[in-house]
């Protein structure tokens, strides 16, 4: 258990001296607490499982530090680093029955016996693996062997961290749920760090307490699930978290308004200090925007279809070449393929140059 | 349960029939007939029955004698063959590069013996230990080590064994490389972050994972192995005494030294089938193997494990636990 401080971490494959556009690991530094439930979000190749295999140690990073506790532990191996982690597929030593595989760890770590079996009876019966446990691990299912996989990361109680590397791929939708329920119920109970890697944002959302987003080797925002919702940090967390994303509309702000085309949309702030040469954009969730019928001083838009989802509508418009979700309120219709467009204005953040620019009151 | 039925198919496995027919068939059942009888030259053969196989099985006769000895003194070869070929064969593939150029100059270096003819080997070899111009019998002789393979039975085993592995420990080697090639690098990251040793490492993930290829090593060298004959053959001739006939040379001294035709025939037949059985033993143990392993990746967890740990003979070769 130990507070986890990233310094100036990068991380390139072509080595040291590749320009750092090509770094798969941009320079990062960030503070992962003890006892924190954190999920790495972002699309796939964007640096996570890197950040991963360097916080473990299957990577030695190009640049930067790696603090346990204040400990810098950067030159270890992974063996002497004192960490766990869960692979996106299941990795079984077959040989060995189920609770053979669950004591590893412990076993290779010189753990006395009596305290292996006291851990792998208590993971076993956490992970409602107790039936098997004398059962050689060949004989299981995926999610089964997945959960022997878990158990091995759950298994040693004095670990830094444990680290889950997209863990529930392989295993099926239904049970997806109840395992990652699961995972959040341990978390509460061992009192561990735990980092889940995932490119899926119901996941991270539902797992973590603390959402990491990256993109493209950077980490663009960490903060609560709802932080991330409401006030994106850079355009792409906008994009990326919510279904659907965030709109994202090239602007002209000045003051307390913004222009796209001849249409004013009003702001809740004001933005007189942006940069200059900047690239200027507005972003607004689908949630905060109605469809509704034209009217003057309305953006008015063209209708392509309407996403029927259950419980909430959305229109898919268009206003010259930018493609726009809105929410389209219950007995919308409309007559032309026209609608007008109302914006709230406490959701509409101003992005210069992809990033959050915080307005004065 | 919709199958087509065309009996008109059988047409189609007319021609293999038919040269499977004259290429084996024919030629075996020839050998058959020579079994059966006894000849002294001429052409001229009389009815002998089960008599050489009688004698064949009973190490009281000349042929008895001389056919169990030399099947002793082959399965002793094999066994020793295998326990060296094998686990070098293991530690080879373990210390081969896994990526880079030297892979590929690894595997030419590794295939140069198996491209070399049978006699070519045994020349190579019998020149190599020779006292007088063998570059190996001459400098042990000058370290003033007394061998020589033609006069001594002991040095005449160890070159035939050496030579064997030599010639085949590459075969082993390369398929090893092939099973380790074939683990997935989760498995060795998993291994790490678990705290493994490197010997942990090769008992929990490698070694199991070799498992059905070392068993295609062992069948196959077992199989050459037994029926081994050029090589010790150039090499030894057999000798000296009888020390390294192998149960091939004793069949070819008897039915091209002696031309005794029916013991000839009586003791390839048997030879025959014991190489037969052998095999019928290992694709038995292969294919239950595999069986299981399929059963395994359908089975519910919640089907009983059935005792097949006999089934796997690389357990045999697995150490012992707590030595890491």
């Amino acid at each position: 258990m130990a507070r986890i401080d990233l310094v100036d971490l990068a991380h390139s494959y072509g080595g040291n001296d590749a320009p750092q556009e090509s770094f798969a690991l941009k320079p990062v530094t960030m503070t992962w607490r003890q006892g924190g439930a954190y999920a790495l979000l972002g699309p796939s190749g964007c640096g996570k499982t890197t950040l991963l295999n360097v916080i473990s140690g299957i990577i030695t990073p190009s640049r930067g530090k790696i603090l346990f506790d204040g400990q810098d532990i950067t030159p270890l191996s992974t063996q002497k680093r004192n960490i766990a982690q869960v692979f996106q597929f299941p990795v079984i030593y077959d040989t060995m029955t189920v609770g053979q595989n669950l004591a590893f760890p412990l076993k290779n770590r010189g753990v006395p016996k009596a305290e292996i079996d006291k851990r792998v009876a208590e993971i076993g019966r956490l992970l409602d693996l107790e039936p098997y446990l004398n059962r050689k691990a060949t004989r299981l299912t995926a999610d089964a062997k997945q959960k022997i996989s878990l158990g091995r990361g759950l298994v040693r109680s004095d670990v830094a961290a444990v680290l889950f590397d997209e863990p529930l791929t392989v295993i099926d939708p239904e049970l997806k749920w109840q395992l990652r329920s699961k995972l959040k119920a341990l978390h509460r109970e061992l009192d561990l760090t735990m980092i889940y890697v995932t490119h899926d944002q119901t996941e991270a959302l539902t797992f973590a307490d603390t959402v990491v987003v990256m993109h493209d080797g950077r980490v663009v925002q960490s903060g609560t699930p709802a932080e991330l919702f409401d006030k994106p940090a850079h355009t792409f967390v906008g994009y990326f978290i919510g279904s659907p994303g965030m709109n994202i509309l090239p602007a002209e702000v000045r003051g307390r308004e913004a222009r796209i085309g001849g249409n004013v949309i009003a702001l809740n702030r004001s933005y007189d200090n942006l940069p200059a040469g900047a690239k200027i954009e507005i972003g607004v969730r689908p949630e905060f925007v109605d469809a509704v019928a034209p009217a003057p001083g309305l953006l008015s838009a063209k209708i392509d279809r309407i996403d029927d989802l259950g419980r909430i509508r959305f229109a898919r418009v268009r206003i010259g070449e930018a493609k726009i979700a809105a929410r389209a309120p219950a007995g919308f219709t409309s007559a032309d393929g026209t609608a007008g467009l109302r914006f709230d204005p406490a959701h509409v953040h101003v992005y210069a140059d992809s990033l959050l620019v915080e307005g004065a009151a | 349960m919709d199958k087509t039925v065309n009996q008109k198919a059988w047409f189609l496995v007319l021609p293999v029939f038919l040269v499977v027919a004259f290429s084996a068939v024919l030629p075996l059942m020839t050998v058959v007939n020579y079994s059966m009888q006894d000849t002294f030259g001429n052409n001229q053969f009389f009815w002998n029955g089960v008599g050489w196989f009688k004698e064949l099985l009973d190490p009281s006769t000349d042929l008895g004698g001389r056919f169990l000895a030399s099947l002793g003194r082959n399965l002793f070869f094999s066994m020793v063959i295998l326990a060296i070929e094998v686990p070098l064969g293991i530690v080879v593939a373990l210390s081969m590069p896994r990526q880079g150029w030297t892979v590929a100059a690894c595997l030419v270096i590794l295939a140069l013996p198996l491209l070399i003819p049978w006699n070519v080997v045994g020349t190579i070899w019998q020149i190599f230990g020779r006292p007088d111009i063998g570059l190996m019998g001459y400098t042990l002789n000058a370290m003033g080590l007394d061998y020589n393979y033609v006069s001594n039975a002991v040095d005449a085993w160890i070159t035939v064994i050496v030579m064997d592995v030599w010639h085949w420990t590459s075969l082993v080697a390369l398929l090893c490389y092939a099973g380790l090639k074939s683990i997935p690098e989760a498995y060795y990251q998993a291994a790490q972050i678990d705290g493994a040793s490197r010997w942990a490492v090769f008992k929990a993930i490698q070694l199991p994972k070799m498992n059905r290829v070392l068993l295609i090593a062992v069948l196959l060298r077992f199989m050459d192995s037994f029926m081994i004959y050029t090589e010790p053959f150039v090499v030894t001739g057999g000798g000296p005494g009888n020390s390294t006939t192998f149960v091939s040379i004793e069949l070819v001294k008897i039915a091209l030294g002696q031309f005794d035709l029916g013991k000839a025939a009586a003791l390839s037949l048997v030879y025959n089938l014991i190489i037969l059985i052998v095999c019928w033993i290992f694709y038995t143990v292969m294919t239950n193997a595999g069986a299981e392993r399929k059963v395994q990746a359908e089975s519910e967890p919640a089907t009983e494990p059935k005792p097949l740990a006999a089934l796997k003979p690389v357990t045999a070769l697995k150490p012992k636990e707590g030595v890491a």
